[in-house]
């Protein structure tokens, strides 16, 4: 929304002074903080040569384990698409009691430490737990211990970033343009359809790209909950601390490299896809 | 307007600055020492023992900390910088990693007696209540319907010994080759549904998490198991054959030279060698190395036959190489299609 | 705040939805936490209040409320500049640098701490001449307050970019015509436009800074008293199969993180107006 609210404004009229300094903060802040450190990650695999760098992310262990961390992540992203869309909409939208509640727990995956999470979430769903007892029970299911309990640790992290993006915009939305479409004879399908979800795409769009890369890159609260099988359930950021362990720096910087290269184009894709959805719209 | 003056930027990315002098290298009488995950009790208890003696012997008082974590993780950090006096750890081969990068000099295996190793300890399988699975030796692990727990070796000390103990076992066994200690070790690792990365956390998951009929672990981890899970009657099998396991100590050489605590540093491990040293060590459940005081203790550490990793490995070099590295015989047990 | 649509789904579905979002609320929210109150309290309120009360934890304690003291105000800083710079001028690699904010949520915190080890270890960039003058970063409170910058880098410039955005330069260039100096006209057009948009992602960012496991743990050398943070402290704990100190801890924080979120909530009910998008 915003982005088409600023295209949508008046080009520039004049300069607003004081771009130097601010200007000057923000390269300064990055540099340290971010760049800097990410350079010495690009640049550390390389000791290990073009081909060593290619054989180091191409053996079958690290190759199940990208699989595992990029599958799981784009699932539990997806699935925290609905819950998110479904949480924000009760804040929103319903009054009911123990809304406020509800609205201060949603961040709790922020403020919980990961590995207290992943405690926490094994505790729930192993197969002695609370719920995973009946699970076993009733369906014969095992949650914690395999990949279904890496996409349940994922889909609890990654829960808040959907619901929060989403929240503004479904607030801003308002009902004035679902009324208007109701006026002019729309059934209610057809005002979800046309209206609702098309203005909220863009930010479920973007909802979903941070669970996402939130998700792939989780290390706390998944290595309790995963099992921690080769080539079933061992993620990838687990592969760099075993190659850690073996001090071997460059190959561990190497899947840390190839991880944040692979999660791009997937974030790109979903930035582009945003950017054309608002160029329609405005 | 006035150009925003340098000075005030400066004042931005000044806060880190005092901070990073702040924590220059602590005063000299401290000591730290690096350690890994199963020997909390016992360091906690020997160290307040030892402060006292060091203060009562130099006028000196004297804070010694400890760190523990995985054995490897532990000897990475004081390869990149975290300043150790000593450590304590779980295989020689995490202290050469940190002699390789010249930290420590290389002889130091034979700077202590017993290979530097004060105290030892071996790996002992842990069982349910009454042991319905009659599970006794290593060949047990691999029969089908037993659930296995044992760590990752690839991120623990203690799962490297799990994983020798029994390739040692397979090797003894008739016609036994490394091909068929390879071919037993898959039909035991088939039957691990969790693979933890420390010994602690394969310990909970076997006795709080139900997982599993037997936990391969570390002899004064399994005691400890029994204290802690009171409630869960595990119990105790000695196998026969089993590994010799000599957690090695160290001085740090560079950084005991650089903070001036090298008197302390060696005073500490020797204290280990030394009666009451080697009574704690008993205590915690770790084989002291007095005979006299081992044979007193013969009712608590079984006699068994134990192999050591220079004799039927060649080394812990040899072992690492050959067993945990990237392309080991680890990795060939997950190859896909086995 | 919000008008009731005119076009409300009939009440059943209402109340069906209502009911589904509590259930995955309390399902997927709730019990967690329930669970980690339950074991904390498992012992009895003694001895969850005695491992609180234990110097080790007090010193963690400290400490992580030290780090985020650090790195909340310098990430609130560079955020409101960053988002400043971006929302309110023109200048080539805009969109480049609205994405390199955003780079750390999909860094993963192992390789977060790693970088650090990289530069300023002993086997890294900095870490040899740094020990020659006696600095230690890595293995001690810079290195664990560097980690932290990191993984909540992007939190206030995510939440408070997007308003900026919404809100457009129209003011600024007004106060600009009337003489207004850039600091001014910060401070007083631009900031009272997102101050709660701010106050959340500044909530944000500290709960996460207080919080932070991952990268943390690689940065700290679990030195007990001196360089655990509380979330690693309940590691330590947990390891030392004192569960209930473990998960008493964990509460504590929890705690910590609710309290800041309840705030977040009263303040902006007190305010009667939406914020930002949250990251």
């Amino acid at each position: 929304m915003s982005a088409a609210l600023a295209l949508a404004a008046p080009r520039r009229v004049r300069a607003i002074p004081g771009f130097g300094l601010a200007f000057g903060i923000t390269l300064a802040w990055l540099s340290v903080i971010v760049l800097v450190p990410l350079a010495a990650l690009a640049i550390r695999p390389w000791e290990l040569g073009p081909l060593g760098v290619w054989d180091s992310l191409t053996e079958p262990r690290v190759l199940a384990s990208l699989r595992l961390s990029f599958g799981a992540a784009l699932l539990a992203a997806a699935i925290d698409l609905p819950l998110g869309l479904l949480l924000a909409w009760a804040i929103v939208r319903l009054r009911f009691p123990g809304r406020a509640l509800l609205d201060a727990a949603i961040d709790l995956p922020f403020a919980l430490p990961t590995a207290v999470a992943g405690i926490a979430l094994t505790a729930i769903l192993a197969p002695n737990g609370w719920l995973g007892a009946p699970l076993a029970a009733a369906f014969g299911w095992k949650v914690a211990f395999t990949p279904w309990g890496v996409v349940a640790a994922l889909v609890f992290v990654g829960l808040p970033f959907v619901t929060r993006t989403v929240e503004p915009v479904l607030r801003d939305l308002g009902a004035e343009a679902e009324e208007a479409a109701a006026t002019l004879g729309a059934t209610r399908p057809q005002v979800l359809a046309r209206v609702v979800l098309p203005a909220l795409l863009p930010a479920l769009l973007s909802g979903f790209g941070l669970a996402f890369a939130r998700a792939v890159g989780e290390y706390g609260s998944v290595i309790f909950i995963a099992g921690n099988m080769p080539m079933v359930s061992e993620i990838a950021p687990l592969l760099i601390v075993v190659r850690l362990e073996q001090f071997d720096y460059a190959g561990a910087a190497a899947i840390g490299l190839a991880m944040l290269l692979l999660s791009f184009p997937v974030l790109l894709a979903l930035n582009l896809w945003q950017r054309a959805l608002r160029r329609g719209r405005a | 307007m006035p150009r925003p003056s340098l000075a005030r930027r400066a004042l931005l990315a000044a806060p880190l600055l005092p901070l990073a002098r702040a924590a220059r290298a602590q005063a000299p009488r401290e000591l730290l020492n690096v350690s890994y995950d199963p020997t909390r009790e016992f360091y906690r208890e020997y160290n307040a023992g030892f402060a006292k003696s060091w203060q009562a012997g130099s006028g000196q008082p004297l804070r010694v900390s400890t760190s523990h974590g995985g054995s490897g993780r532990q000897a990475r950090s004081v390869i990149d910088g975290l300043p150790a006096d000593v450590v304590t750890l779980a295989l020689a081969y995490d202290v050469d990693a940190i002699a390789g990068r010249g930290l420590i000099a290389r002889d130091w295996m034979g700077r202590l007696p017993h290979n530097s190793a004060p105290y030892t300890s071996t790996i002992v399988l842990l069982v349910r209540a009454g042991n319905p699975k009659g599970i006794r030796d290593w060949g047990d692990l691999a029969r089908p319907g037993i659930a296995v727990i044992t760590p990752n070796p690839k991120t623990s000390g203690g799962a490297r010994w799990n994983y020798l103990a029994a390739w040692a076992w397979a090797l003894r066994q008739p016609g036994g080759s490394d091909a068929t200690a390879g071919e037993y070790l898959g039909r035991v690792f088939r039957n691990v549904p969790v693979l933890d990365t420390g010994a602690r956390g394969s310990t909970t998951s076997f006795a709080q998490r139900g997982q599993g009929d037997v936990l391969l672990a570390w002899e004064n981890e399994a005691h400890l198991a029994l204290q802690e899970f009171r409630e869960a009657k595990l119990g105790i099998v000695y196998p026969p054959l089993s590994i010799l396991a000599e957690p090695s100590v160290a001085v740090v050489d560079q950084n005991v030279d650089r903070r001036g605590t090298r008197a302390a540093a060696e005073a500490y491990l020797r204290g280990l060698y030394a009666p009451e040293g080697q009574a704690l060590a008993a205590k915690h459940f770790y084989r002291p190395r007095d005979a006299a005081l081992l044979a007193a203790n013969a009712a608590r550490f079984p006699a068994m036959d134990l192999v050591t990793v220079d004799a039927a490995f060649g080394g812990w070099g040899q072992a690492q190489r050959s067993h945990f590295n990237d392309g080991g015989s680890f990795d060939r047990l997950y190859r896909p299609g086995r | 705040m919000t008008p009731r649509p005119a076009i409300d789904p009939p009440r059943w579905l209402h109340l069906a939805l209502g009911g589904l979002a509590l259930l995955v609320g309390l399902l997927l929210l709730g019990l967690p936490l329930a669970a980690v109150f339950t074991e904390a309290l498992r012992r009895g309120w003694e001895v969850a209040s005695a491992a609180i009360a234990e110097p080790d934890t007090l010193a963690a304690i400290r400490l992580t409320l030290l780090v985020a003291a650090i790195a909340v105000p310098l990430n609130t800083i560079g955020g409101l500049a960053a988002a400043w710079c971006i929302a309110k001028h023109e200048f080539p690699g805009r969109r480049l640098l609205t994405a390199l904010i955003e780079l750390p949520f999909s860094v993963s915190p192992v390789i977060a701490g790693l970088v650090f080890v990289l530069i300023f270890g002993m086997q890294g960039w900095l870490g040899p001449s740094l020990r020659e003058h006696g600095i230690q970063v890595v293995f001690a409170l810079p290195g664990l307050v560097l980690a932290t910058l990191f993984v909540t880098f992007p939190f206030v410039a995510r939440t408070v970019l997007p308003l900026m955005q919404e809100q457009g330069r129209a003011e600024e260039e007004a106060a600009a015509t009337l003489g207004a100096t850039g600091w001014q006209s910060f401070r007083r057009v631009t900031l009272p436009n997102v101050k709660w948009a701010l106050l959340s992602g500044v909530l944000l960012c500290n709960a996460r800074a207080m919080g932070e496991f991952g990268a943390v743990s690689v940065v700290s050398g679990h030195i007990r008293g001196q360089t655990n943070t509380m979330p690693l402290h309940v590691e330590i704990l947990y390891n030392e199969y004192q569960f209930a100190a473990a998960f008493a801890v964990a509460a504590l924080l929890a705690l910590l993180g609710l309290v800041t979120l309840a705030a977040k909530a009263v303040l902006q009910r007190l305010t009667g107006r939406a914020t930002g998008p949250a990251p």
